[in-house]
């Protein structure tokens, strides 16, 4: 029976036990003894249980006031602790939540990791991402002829239709998909069905005229009616039948998508190879490898080389898994920013270190007296650990309000155009991933002085006074090298972005944003199919538009700059060799008179497109400088002829280049004709002129509702979409690098300040050790300008010791980021200088007050310390 | 009413076992067994302290400065040296301050007309 007592008696806490075991025991034995075994036992469970659980709680509720008590009288360590915990919690939260969202979770389709994608690319198949698409019979090669590795193909196109029904007319994105496509994807619609499936490259036999929508339009547009499935609404004019609604989750080919139609593919485009529309979606066969496939498609590629050399000789083709379809660049902006956040969770816990052993240190005596008092060092560890897992809790707790607080940053750098909803989530796993990291650190750092305490080192604390431990002060020190290596690395990366951004402003665009409103009013098909209704429309609206008071000059265009990234054409020069035609690709637009003007592009030589250039008058173009450079090398080009889209035309007049891509790409020279002469044998839907330019410096955008009055006027069906100012267009162009910066600057200044606290802290706490060795040198007759010297000597030693390796470290990662860098070198000796000086200086300026107190020591009371 | 010694008034009103320790330890020194036997004669039975109640009061009391340990000493049955209590004259302070408290109680209670059943 006793025994069994004993046993229980484990459940009290240590200390208690340890105190009041054998009186228990007796007492029990004392009360129990004319007892039976079971009465004995039951009377046991029924004292210890109860007291066990209340003995934990007493001594929780103790440890928690003694706690509170403690961190109120050390309320800037608890301050700094918790602030510091919170930022490691909270930036690493942030960022790889935005990186498990973009690189790592998998896609919203079945067995997303079977799931490939193909384009066309560079000859030798490699090449990422699609910069040109397939065309309908180079799809129907592969998807026949691949089919060892991959089980299924589909294709899909970008569609863009004017949706009138319910409400005002509204413009719309989707795609227009083989019916194979969605069973590609593995996913069903959450009401009605799917399209039938077809062979991959066989056109819709009876559904031509009917749509699935997305769960986002089911509920914007239709009220998330129930009974949709079945109705008819117009799309461009012409009726279609709702046959299913995708769930919330499907968002293909990017979020953007609000509803698919079956992809007509009559007979007829497949006839020209250089006709590219089409990005393919394949699914791996179980057991196919991806290389596998890639081997297929390279020979059906190498086949289609050899039987059309005239469009094919340069053609290849670019193959990649759909998780992988980020931009490279994208993924390194991420992976850039969660490196940092990694060095910022380092130097988050050797800052927490430091502050917990400076306070070990502090507290040593405390402890050793309270251990001579007859505390168990059970007790003191426990204590400890309530002490450390409260400041971590509360920490962590912070670190959630700062992390929620970043996201909004963050997401300015997920990018766009991907099949996924538009705004990660704070992720739960990742926020304990990162504050258990922290907790741990608290832990284990909170724990020393406590096993110290309870250990035999206890008594010569407590006998040394507080001379004790040479060697953790230099692990605090390695601490704050560390802390200042990281700095150091943060800033340059922060200064390197910030050279790089600056030279990216300094890129001319080719155009003058300001003032200048762009909107877009595309024209439906089969209405608008036709050259002369298009003209009679553009006229109409042009004419009002130029008509309002404000308005400079106004135009229509294929596309602006930099929201146009394609629309390429290939060109030839009659009398020269033909080259294949993807090498010599122009950036093709249409544009109304005034074009240039509106837009603030500079014409050089020449003239302007003119309303005057119709069909029947000469064939012209406008060509930029580089085309002119590029073909007629020194010449102005004027009056020379090239052939594009089977037409001969004449340059009439030579313009400034444009940043058609975007300032941070290599762009094609740019070929302009006038939109009364467009090429014959119709326009694809990229060409078609369509974006209105208008400059109104002085109205902004508040010249849309009289904009819309005048399309209106024109056409009462159609809507205007994307209205936007250039000037948001082109600041677009530097909002990801915008966002990084603000993010690396912040971790910067954050890990400076961390810095200088660490180096004040172990410099504040040296002196105070040193007391009596400063107090001997000061009696001694040193000059208290030297002693000085001496502690801004140490921080400049452990500086230097940080600064090294941190320059080393920086300019590896920045080496590993030098695609983002635009040309600024990774060893940028400015940067990598200035970062330097300026850690050296936070080191120096968080040495001065240690320093100022070191010369103020007064020997006499120094030495009767102690 | 006397102004009451703002530590001694921390601690009111005191648990019963806490006030029965005190009222145990006030007729002098006793070990934990001998506790429990004097409230348990005291109430008739009534209050039987198990042994961790009775020890986890002990630890907290000490901790208050309510009692103190006297030193181990051989008991005339028991050859083991036992834990000695004694009342401090914060005890003593804080047994008065409870049962006036009481009293003061009991007073309102008779006041208001109310008669204790006997039984």
């Amino acid at each position: 029976m006793t025994a069994f007592y004993r046993a229980l008696l484990k459940l009290y806490p240590a200390s208690f036990r340890a105190d009041y075991a054998a009186e228990l025991t007796r007492t029990f034995e004392a009360q129990t003894r004319d007892r039976g075994a079971f009465g004995g036992a039951l009377a046991a469970i029924g004292d210890v249980l109860p007291n066990a659980i209340a003995a934990h709680w007493d001594i929780f509720r103790q440890d928690l006031a003694y706690t509170a008590r403690t961190l109120r009288n050390a309320r800037g360590f608890a301050i700094a602790a918790i602030l510091v915990t919170a930022l490691g919690v909270g930036a690493n939260t942030a960022t790889f939540s935005v990186a498990d969202f973009v690189l790592l979770r998998p896609l919203p389709f079945k067995n997303p990791d079977r799931l490939v994608r193909l384009c066309e690319g560079p000859k030798d198949g490699g090449g990422w991402g699609c910069m040109n698409q397939l065309s309908p019979a180079n799809y129907r090669d592969v998807a026949n002829g691949v089919t060892t590795s991959v089980e299924s193909w589909g294709a899909f196109t970008g569609l863009s239709a004017n949706l009138v029904g319910r409400g005002e007319p509204i413009r719309i994105n989707g795609a227009l998909v083989t019916p194979s496509l969605l069973h590609v994807l593995g996913v069903a619609p959450i009401r009605g069905r799917a399209f039938e499936n077809t062979p991959p490259a066989e056109p819709p036999t009876t559904e031509a005229n009917t749509v699935v929508l997305s769960y986002g339009l089911w509920q914007s547009h239709f009220g998330g009616d129930e009974n949709i499935i079945g109705t008819q609404l117009q799309l461009d004019g012409a009726p279609y039948t709702v046959i299913g609604v995708m769930p919330s989750t499907f968002r293909f080919p990017s979020d953007e998508a609000q509803l698919w139609m079956p992809l007509p593919l009559p007979s007829q485009v497949f006839q020209q190879r250089d006709n590219n529309y089409l990005d393919a979606v394949g699914r791996l066969r179980e057991g196919s490898t991806f290389e596998q496939a890639r081997a297929e498609i390279a020979a059906i590629f190498t086949r289609m080389q050899r039987d059309y050399p005239d469009v094919m000789a340069e053609t290849g083709f670019s193959f990649f898994r759909q998780q992988d379809y980020v931009m490279p660049r994208n993924r390194l902006i991420i992976l850039a920013l969660c490196g940092a956040s990694l060095s910022m969770l380092l130097l988050t816990c050797a800052n927490l270190a430091n502050l917990l052993l400076a306070r070990a240190a502090a507290r040593e005596r405390e402890l050793a007296v309270r251990a001579a008092l007859g505390a168990g060092r059970d007790r003191l560890v426990r204590q400890m650990l309530t002490e450390s897992v409260i400041l971590a809790l509360l920490g962590g707790l912070a670190g959630v309000g700062a992390a929620a607080l970043a996201m909004p940053l963050l997401q300015m750098v997920v990018p766009q155009g991907l099949p996924l909803a538009e705004a990660p989530t704070l992720d739960g796993r990742v926020l304990a991933l990162a504050g258990i990291f922290t907790a741990l650190t608290g832990l284990g750092f909170g724990l020393i002085p406590a096993l110290r305490a309870g250990g035999a080192t206890g008594f010569s604390a407590l006998r040394e006074g507080t001379r004790a431990g040479a060697g953790r002060q230099r692990l605090r020190a390695v601490l704050v090298a560390v802390e200042i290596a990281v700095s150091v690395m943060l800033l340059i990366s922060s200064g390197l972005f910030i050279r790089a951004i600056s030279r990216v402003q300094a890129v001319d665009p080719g155009f003058k944003p300001d003032g200048v409103v762009t909107m877009r009013t595309t024209l439906p098909v089969p209405k608008y199919a036709e050259p002369e209704p298009r003209a009679q429309f553009y006229d109409r609206v042009l004419n009002d538009v130029r008509a309002l008071p404000g308005v400079e000059q106004a135009a229509y265009v294929s596309g602006v700059p930099m929201v146009l990234w394609g629309g390429i054409a290939g060109i030839e020069i009659p009398g020269r060799p033909v080259v294949p035609s993807r090498r010599q690709g122009v950036a093709f637009r249409l544009a109304s008179a005034q074009y240039f003007g509106a837009l603030g592009i500079p014409l050089r030589r020449g003239r302007d497109l003119e309303d005057a250039d119709t069909p029947d008058r000469q064939l012209v173009a406008v060509v930029s400088e580089s085309f002119v450079q590029e073909y007629w090398p020194g010449e102005d080009g004027l009056g020379k002829t090239f052939i594009v889209r089977d037409q001969l035309r004449t340059v009439v007049g030579v313009v400034g280049d444009v940043k058609t891509r975007g300032l941070e790409r290599t762009n094609e020279p740019q070929v302009y004709i006038p939109a009364r002469q467009p090429p014959e044998g119709g326009l694809g839907g990229l060409y078609v002129p369509k974006d209105l330019v208008i400059r109104a410096p002085t109205q902004g955008l508040s010249i849309v509702p009289a904009v819309r009055e005048a399309v209106r006027r024109a056409d009462a069906e159609q809507p205007i979409a994307d209205v936007r100012m250039m000037a948001d267009v082109l600041d677009g162009q530097f909002a990801t690098r915008n966002a990084q910066i603000r993010i690396l600057g912040a971790l910067a200044v954050l890990a400076l300040l961390l810095c200088a606290v660490g180096i004040h802290g172990l410099l504040a706490f040296t002196v105070a050790q040193r007391g009596r060795e400063i107090g001997v040198r000061l009696a001694l007759g040193a000059e208290p300008r030297s002693v000085a010297g001496m502690v801004v000597g140490d921080a400049t030693r452990m500086a230097l010791f940080g600064v090294v390796p941190g320059v080393f470290g920086a300019y590896l990662a920045a080496r590993a980021m030098s695609a983002l860098l635009f040309g600024v070198d990774p060893g940028d000796p400015w940067t990598l200088g200035a970062a330097a000086a300026v850690c050296m200086a936070t080191a120096i300026v968080a040495a001065l007050r240690p320093a100022m107190r070191a010369a103020r020591v007064d020997p006499i009371t120094a030495l009767k310390t102690d | 009413m006397a102004t009451i010694d703002p530590a001694v008034a921390d601690l009111l009103p005191l648990p019963p076992a806490t006030f029965h320790i005190l009222l145990a330890l006030s007729g002098g020194e006793r070990h934990g067994y001998a506790i429990i036997i004097d409230v348990e004669s005291r109430t008739d039975g009534s209050l039987r302290l198990s042994a961790g109640t009775l020890y986890r009061s002990l630890a907290r009391m000490v901790e208050q400065g309510l009692i103190a340990e006297v030193g181990r000493r051989r008991t005339r049955d028991d050859d083991e040296r036992r834990r000695y209590y004694r009342i401090t004259t914060f005890g003593t302070a804080v047994a008065r301050a409870e049962m006036a408290r009481l009293t003061e109680l009991v007073k309102l209670a008779k006041a208001s007309g109310l008669t204790p059943r006997i039984a």
